[in-house]
């Protein structure tokens, strides 16, 4: 049992780590709802047009209302100049990570990550300095890009044209080689990864994704991926670069992922914004476990698969973010 | 004595011949058909074949519900229905048919129809799923249409027909 002290030990602690967290997402005061970590959810309901095809013009305004509902500042460029500079980026390079593995139907969705791209050159980034990658080049095509590696344009490729660094790190249960994307290109990261339901892990989004950073993912799924994606997401150099995740919950699967089915296809037609990818991923939780009970489906904790991993992120020994609702300021748009 | 070898030479040719058709496995059947093969259908992308352990390269957490069923090796293509709806084929070579039984029966839902193809089929507006033998065989159109119904169905029917 914590006596009084300790407890506001352990709350000041947790809010000063989340405020950390919300650098973009608030004045960065340790106080009241700036103590809270930031998730905007910013919807659209006519993002896919009638024959279900995603709109493009949308898809820029809807980032330009969940970044600026996110940062505070209601011009674009604004905003982005501030997360260029609060990210450490000015004038290096600016990752962009997609994820692609799901395949056509249910990556990323390239629109979303031009979008982004165009932002960041609005705010002054050269587009030699963005790098828009992810594991391979067909998971990068399966996003609808185009492999570039031209250091004067947009350039887009994965690790298997940067290769993993030689040496095998350890945190946890992890024992990994990062993407020499991660660890020598990019100065900052925004994470890109789309919405899905998973097989394994239960859910697949913003801590999920970065197995797509490291050269041997398939080591990391076992017991659910608990705790090998909390793990993964404590390692130093994840924690510093990945800045901001942008998920992608346009198109999802809200069962039988994380691959494409069709049947169990859904549009949320929403994007969710974050830097405490815990927060977010509590938060994609949710509105998949929404979905899947409007479905008739069971929940995934009825199913056996609830992403633990989040729990664990959040837990003492990672503190990655907060899982818990009272210190998430969730502000739909 | 030159003549002697030459007639020896040619008479071993029909040997060794022989030798070698008969030393020769039958070569394991292609699934995938080729283009024009089914009415309207091309293949649009080379054949990539996936031992188990790699398989996490292709479908990520999915490979362990196959690894668990006994998958031997999965190989997968792209097509094309009239350079317009695109579809993913995936052959799922089991252990035995009761590994390809038990990933149909895990993917099923209310609103599967079943269909003719196989040992048993199901089929949803963008993708067919069906077993025959040791094969699974799951075809996935990435667009809705009117029409894909039917021409996964065919496309369904070419790859059994190769099975």
């Amino acid at each position: 049992m914590k006596n009084r002290r300790e407890f506001l030990k352990d709350a000041a602690a947790g809010a000063a780590l989340i405020a950390a967290q919300n650098r973009l997402g608030s004045a960065s005061t340790a106080h009241g709802d700036d103590a809270k970590s930031k998730v905007v959810i910013a919807r659209d309901p006519a993002l896919h047009g009638p024959d279900s095809k995603l709109e493009s013009t949308r898809v820029g305004a809807l980032l330009d209302r969940a970044i600026s509902a996110y940062t505070g500042r209601t011009r674009p460029a604004d905003a982005w100049k501030r997360i260029v500079i609060e990210g450490g980026a000015k004038d290096k390079v600016i990752g962009l990570k997609t994820n692609g593995l799901g395949g056509k139907g249910i990556s990323t969705h390239a629109a979303l990550v031009f979008a982004i791209a165009d932002r960041l050159q609005q705010a002054g980034v050269k587009p030699g300095n963005i790098l828009i990658w992810d594991r391979n080049a067909r998971d990068l095509q399966a996003c609808g890009l185009t492999i570039n590696t031209d250091p004067k344009q947009l350039r887009c490729y994965g690790s298997d044209v940067s290769g993993f660094e030689d040496a095998l790190e350890t945190w946890g249960s992890s024992r990994v080689r990062f993407s020499k994307i991660l660890t020598r290109e990019c100065a900052m990261v925004i994470n890109v990864p789309i919405l899905k339901d998973h097989s394994m892990s239960g859910l697949t989004f913003a801590m999920k994704n970065m197995y797509g950073v490291v050269e041997k993912p398939w080591e990391l799924h076992g017991g659910g991926c608990n705790p090998a994606i909390a793990d993964l997401n404590a390692f130093p150099v994840i924690r510093q670069k990945i800045k901001l995740t942008i998920g992608d919950a346009m198109t999802s699967v809200y069962e039988g992922g994380p691959g494409f089915r069709p049947e169990h296809l859904w549009r949320p037609n929403a994007l969710i914004v974050g830097e405490d990818r815990v927060a977010v991923d509590q938060i994609a939780w949710g509105i998949l476990d929404k979905k899947r009970t409007e479905m008739g489906l069971k929940t995934l904790e009825a199913a056996g698969r609830a992403p633990r991993y989040i729990a664990t992120a959040a837990g003492s020994t990672h503190e990655l973010g907060t899982n818990e609702l009272q210190r998430i300021k969730l502000i739909e748009v | 004595m030159k003549n002697a070898y030459l007639i020896l030479a040619v008479l071993a040719i029909p040997l060794l011949l022989g030798t070698g058709m008969t030393g020769c496995k039958k070569k394991t059947a292609d699934p995938f058909p080729g283009s024009a093969a089914v009415a309207g259908w091309e293949k649009s992308s080379e054949t990539r074949t996936f031992a188990p352990k790699d398989l996490w390269q292709y479908i990520d957490g999915d490979s362990e519900q196959y690894i668990q069923a006994g998958v031997v090796s999965t190989s997968t293509s792209d097509y094309k229905y009239k350079g317009q709806l695109e579809a993913v084929v995936d052959v799922y070579t089991m252990g035995g048919p009761d590994g390809a039984q038990t990933i149909l029966e895990r993917g099923k839902t209310k609103d599967a129809k079943a269909i003719s193809v196989g040992d048993e089929a199901l089929q949803y507006a963008q993708s067919v799923t069906f077993r025959k033998g040791v094969y699974l065989v799951r075809i996935v159109a990435y667009q809705s249409s009117d029409k894909a119904a039917e021409a996964l169905a065919a496309l369904a029917h070419g790859v059994e027909a190769n099975l």
